[in-house]
């Protein structure tokens, strides 16, 4: 069901959902950007409209509320082991089209893949959706040519329209509180993006062989192997266990796993010294095939779900979508060579 | 809902000391487990390290560790009635009946002979389930040289090649790298020739190009991988390889898989 509603309309919609739910949005930080004099937008908990940054993109994904850059899984003393408690109430993300497609990757990694998770699972089990609607895509933008432009799967829509909400309802059980709240019932579509101004091709026939070609050289000096590519990305899953203990006393402590980047120093490191993928250059042909070509082999879908954060993040100022469009000229390339 | 990351404490029912530096702890465990299949093994405080299987018996599991780096140093530290934590098994491991009636070399470099111990005791107690077996296990120095009993036990129902990179040759040892021992190997029928390798990176490689020019066949071969894993279960990512997760697909691959694998 489809609704037209003012601020207070919806603040009173959020304030009665907030009985069940945190609310997890974009919201702008001021000053608090990467570069200097610039805002930082990324996730955090709201309670009203006004808070969420409707008009621009994160920089970060929602992907912290499911994986915490630092999640505390268990405690431990001597001889005990307690398993860290949930949050009591569910979260209701607020995702822009591409986002969403991005959790079902997390989905994918966390549930399908081996054993379900038990840590991402109590979370997601009570998460609900709503889809911020996605009119124009952002500069770095590639969502139409990763065919994410367009979701389906969500639990309420939010579009702007001259000061004005129009929502979407797919959860039964809000359209009272909806309705009690609403200027009218109106059929409502949520808007999507049907063209970008970044294009990407991936192509048909790339293979890994595609790693001995000679493009990816250039970004051994090129990446600082910072990582943020990985932070900021909603599909990147990546951990590493690490254990804590406090220093008043030292046998009580807890077990942690905190984000994991594939392009740091260390990220492959066994015990004794041994380590693969040393050049900045193979890290990076690690990552593009894993986003490309890697986990569509695993999963018949593409991980990459063109939302350009890696691209508007990057500190060298690399594109990813630029590399993708490479792809075609190194595998020609790879081939000659055979 | 089952929760993968909680680990159960594990007595340490024995302490046997190969060398300075690799011990095997005899772990209290009960439970289904395969030759290659690993444990994360832990000291709260210190964190967790994956361990292969060593050696299964009725109640217990062997795990040879050897002491590198954090967690390893710390369990060193510990003796028999100690407890370790421990979750697993996980991994494919070694499917002994694909090995049976074939032609079989191990090849293992170090401590690679830990994983697949249980596949050379496996077939040292039941030589008659195998065409022939032999042994080809290499070592830095003879100081190194992990599992002495063992050999000496195997010797007397399998073929052992014992070799270290340098030193002294002698009745039961040989000089020279792993590789240069392959052509000693004598089939009679390469199509039912089976090797399984494992060890340092480039040790592997360097025996899959050996054996393939010996004849074998790729699919004939597999190797285990060793791989930083922080959960085991396909989550944190630090052994995927390809469309690979070594941590639930392998660590054991036929090579046919393997040799596409690239880091």
């Amino acid at each position: 069901m489809g609704y037209r509603m003012d601020q207070a309309g919806i603040n009173r919609v959020f304030n009665g959902l907030a009985k069940e739910y945190r609310l997890f949005a974009p919201k702008c930080f001021e000053y608090e950007g990467a570069f200097s004099d610039t805002d930082s937008i990324h996730y955090g908990e709201v309670q009203t409209i006004e808070e969420i940054e409707l008009m621009k993109k994160s920089n970060h994904s929602f992907k912290d509320a499911l994986l915490p850059i630092s999640e505390t899984l268990f405690y431990f003393t001597e001889d005990e082991v307690k398993v860290a408690d949930a949050p009591a109430k569910g979260a209701l993300l607020f995702l822009r089209s591409c986002d969403l497609h991005a959790l079902k990757r997390l989905d994918a990694i966390y549930l399908q893949n081996g054993e379900k998770d038990f840590y991402y699972k109590r979370l997601r089990d009570k998460i609900k959706i709503v889809l911020i609607g996605c009119e124009q895509a952002f500069e770095s933008c590639f969502c139409v040519d990763m065919n994410t432009n367009r979701s389906e799967n969500y639990d309420l829509s939010l579009d702007t329209i001259d000061g004005e909400y129009y929502l979407n309802c797919q959860f039964r059980e809000w359209d009272m509180l909806l309705k009690e709240n609403a200027l009218e019932e109106t059929i409502v579509m949520p808007k999507h993006v049907t063209e970008t101004v970044t294009k990407v091709h991936v192509p048909d026939n790339l293979t890994a062989a595609v790693a001995a070609s000679t493009m990816w050289d250039e970004y051994d000096a090129r990446c600082i192997a910072c990582g943020r590519c990985n932070f900021s990305c909603p599909t990147c899953t990546c951990y590493t266990m690490q254990d804590i203990f406090y220093t008043d006393n030292g046998k009580v402590g807890e077990r942690r796993r905190v984000q994991a980047s594939c392009m740091v120093d260390g990220f492959t490191d066994v015990a004794g010294g041994g380590s693969y993928r040393k050049k900045h250059g193979q890290r990076m042909r690690f990552k593009t095939l894993h986003k490309m070509l890697d986990f569509k082999q695993r999963f018949g879908y593409q991980m990459c779900v063109g939302c350009g954060r890696c691209d508007d993040v990057c500190p060298e100022y690399i594109s990813f979508s630029n590399i993708v469009n490479r792809l075609d000229s190194a595998t020609q390339e790879v081939s000659k060579n055979e | 809902m089952n929760n993968e990351y909680i680990p159960f404490s594990s007595e340490i029912l024995e302490v046997i000391k190969h060398t300075d530096i690799e011990y095997t702890f005899r772990l209290a465990y009960k439970g289904e487990v395969r030759p290659g299949q690993f444990f994360e093994v832990s000291l709260p405080k210190y964190g967790e390290a994956p361990i292969s299987v060593s050696g299964i018996g009725e109640e217990c599991v062997d795990l040879t560790i050897r002491r590198v780096g954090k967690v390893t140093n710390e369990i060193f530290e510990h003796y028999v009635g100690d407890k370790l934590r421990l979750r697993g098994p996980y991994g494919n491991g070694f499917d002994i009946e694909q090995y049976k009636g074939k032609e079989l070399v191990v090849v293992a470099g170090g401590t690679g002979l830990s994983p697949v111990r249980g596949v050379v005791d496996y077939f040292a107690s039941h030589p008659d389930e195998v065409e022939s077996m032999t042994l080809i296990a290499g070592f830095k120095t003879v100081k190194d040289i992990l599992f002495l009993e063992d050999l000496a036990r195997w010797r007397q129902s399998i073929e052992i090649i014992l070799t270290v990179d340098c030193g002294e040759a002698d009745a039961v040892c040989q000089v020279g790298l792993v590789t240069e021992h392959l052509p000693k190997l004598k089939n009679r029928n390469i199509q039912n020739a089976a090797a399984i390798v494992v060890g340092p990176p480039p040790m592997m490689r360097f025996t899959c190009l050996g054996l393939l020019e010996l004849g074998y066949l790729e699919s004939n071969i597999w190797v285990s991988q060793e791989r930083k894993m922080c959960c085991g279960i396909g989550k944190c990512g630090h052994c995927k390889i390809n469309d690979v997760y070594v941590c639930v697909d392998g660590p054991v691959f036929n090579y046919t898989r393997a040799k596409h694998l690239i880091d």
